[in-house]
């Protein structure tokens, strides 16, 4: 296992990790501007008004 | 759900909890006989009394048929006990703090050669701690067991569980303070417990994060409201952060003392990535999630746009994680490793100024209620803080900036603008919502000392960061001052005694402080007190406040 030594495991931790979080930061963007969802998240944007403090579990 | 487990009577799991406390306690009894080392000891017979104490109490209350696990009803007890516990850690926390910046004015004051345990060095982690953990932990562990119930529309998951995490918090503060006191410490900054602690906090933790999941896990909300995100994220991150920063070699298990598993500046590193992540995910994203529940609630108005707190949210998650170094400028850490850290700080400005934007404009079309309504106004004051301190934090990160802030009292001032008007604030803001509703009152007890309070607290901070900021940059100044010779112009002990007018304008604001969370308290004992129907008279002015104060 010569192969594995620091300067290997670095290189795919720092560009597998940078294209890795990337990706997954670009995921959730994209999910978060999708046209689709707008009026999902006008929706959700009001839950926490729609409960009620008396303390039995809501519908 | 079935009707079997709608009405699960849950002695089954108060039984395991009670056999475990009894086993537990065996366990601290016979480490505390066995062991030579008096401080071990000393920790010995803190878990043996608590362990000995919960034995007894769920004796008792199993014997009575209590702990009755109704899954139509919210589990709001355990947030009534997190709303006292945070006011009480408040008032104990900012008190010590009150007491060591007097030391720092006045040095001789509060200071008793015979009883060492007064020494600034002993009192500061407890303050540190004691606001930190004690107070922002509680405000954090009872609003997330309320937003996350109500938010899911779930009773808290695992039955008593979330009562073993409240107490089990609880005895870590104990274990920890009382530590501080005597002695024990590891010295890493904001991570003094030693080894025993730190292994019965995890326990602790790894509860919380079960019983959130649990409940997240059997919501009848389809989506997960952004809130408990920031919740999960904060209690994933801590836990992460915790366990790795005290990876550490008891010297014998009946012995307090621990070293690290780190050496030098890889230690150093460890320290402070879980240091600026105590406060990105346990200051910041924790009270996030309190401010993207509670400000909109009490506003009226919905989240101003939920698009953008998805943003946020991955954007912080994504950026904070990698801000700890600016902590090590100028030091054996790698200068590559300094810039990573200083340009991660840096582009938090976005994340931050987002966020801080979602919230204050969630406000839009309920502006009027800033002047109504104190409680709005101590939130509002509060996101102001947040995009204070979180412009001045990436400021201070530059390593330049830094070459002058660094070790000066401009970091104490830093801190305590995020810690008193973000953390403190946001999270007055959201008891003041909590305690009529949990306590069942139409209000409460006196809009008036809400006022109060507000102001006295809100000139406390402006006296406390401006003074710091003067006598950090004046320290900063006469720190790096050379006669032309090249000597220091300054002994370390002149620049000290150069900010004392500071220290002392410091003791005034934190008095100030201190002095609106005795208001609350009082406020929120009336509101407890006052029968449920009767509408309060509302008093007006300063001698009516007063009087009701007295």
């Amino acid at each position: 296992m010569s192969s594995l030594n620091y300067e290997t495991v670095a290189r795919f931790a720092q560009q597998g990790g940078t294209v890795y979080f990337g990706v997954m930061f670009l995921a959730a963007f994209v999910y978060a501007l999708w046209p689709k969802h707008r009026e999902a998240f006008q929706d959700l944007a009001r839950l926490p008004l729609e409960d009620d403090e008396d303390d039995h579990v809501g519908a | 759900m079935t009707a079997d487990t709608q009405q699960q009577a849950s002695p089954a799991n108060a039984v395991v909890l009670q056999i475990l406390m009894g086993v537990l306690a065996l366990g601290a009894l016979l480490a505390t006989a066995f062991s030579p080392d008096p401080l071990f000891r000393l920790q010995g017979w803190i878990f043996l009394g608590a362990f000995v104490v919960a034995c007894g109490v769920l004796t008792i209350g199993i014997a009575n048929g209590q702990f009755q696990n109704d899954q139509g009803k919210y589990e709001d007890g355990v947030v009534r006990a997190g709303v006292i516990a945070t006011l009480f850690w408040a008032a104990v926390g900012m008190l010590v703090g009150v007491v060591i910046a007097s030391q720092l004015a006045w040095p001789r004051i509060f200071y008793f050669p015979d009883f060492g345990w007064l020494n600034f060095g002993r009192l500061r982690p407890l303050h540190t701690s004691g606001v930190v953990f004690a107070f922002g932990g509680n405000a954090l562990l009872c609003t997330s067991f309320y937003v996350v119930q109500r938010t899911c529309r779930a009773r808290l998951a695992g039955g008593l569980a979330p009562w073993f995490v409240f107490w089990g918090y609880q005895l870590f503060i104990a274990l920890a303070a009382i530590g501080y006191l005597a002695g024990i410490t590891e010295g890493r900054e904001y991570a003094e417990p030693e080894w025993i602690a730190d292994i019965w906090l995890t326990v602790v933790w790894v509860a919380y994060l079960l019983v959130f999941l649990g409940t997240i896990w059997k919501r009848k909300e389809p989506h997960i409201y952004v809130a408990n995100w920031f919740y999960l994220a904060m209690i994933v991150t801590v836990a992460m952060l915790h366990i790795v920063n005290n990876i550490s070699l008891p010297i014998s298990f009946l012995n307090h003392k621990s070293y690290s598993a780190f050496a030098g500046v890889q230690d150093a590193l460890t320290q402070w990535w879980y240091g600026h992540n105590a406060v990105g995910f346990f200051l910041t994203a924790g009270f996030l999630a309190i401010m993207y529940y509670f400000v909109p609630k009490r506003a009226e108005r919905p989240v101003y746009s939920y698009r953008l707190s998805i943003v946020h949210f991955w954007s912080l998650i994504f950026i904070y994680i990698w801000a700890g170094p600016h902590h090590l400028h100028y030091t054996a850490l790698p200068q590559w490793t300094q810039t990573l850290g200083m340009t991660f700080s840096v582009m938090l400005w976005m994340p931050s100024w987002g966020g801080m934007i979602n919230g204050l404009m969630t406000l839009s079309g309920a502006w009027d209620k800033l002047r109504t309504d104190p409680v709005i106004r101590m939130m509002t004051v509060a996101i102001a803080f947040y995009g204070m301190s979180t412009f001045e934090g990436p400021l201070m990160s530059i390593r330049t900036v830094n070459a002058l802030s660094h070790y000066t009292d401009w970091t104490i001032g830093h801190v305590h603008s995020g810690a008193l008007g973000w953390v403190g604030f946001i999270s007055f803001g959201a008891i003041y919502c909590l305690v009529p509703w949990l306590w069942k009152k139409e209000r409460m007890y006196s809009n008036t000392l809400i006022e109060w309070h507000f102001w006295i607290a809100t000139i406390g901070i402006l006296l406390y960061i401006a003074a710091m900021w003067v006598s950090g940059i004046m320290e900063g100044l006469m720190w790096r001052e050379y006669t032309p010779q090249g000597f220091l112009a300054y002994s370390f002990v002149e620049t000290v005694a150069a900010k004392h007018i500071e220290n002392v304008i410091r003791v005034i604001g934190g008095l100030m402080y201190l002095s609106g969370t005795l208001i609350m308290v009082v406020n929120v004992w009336k509101t407890i007190a006052m029968p449920s129907s009767v509408r309060q008279v509302e008093s007006s002015g300063p001698a009516a406040a007063l009087s009701a104060q007295a």
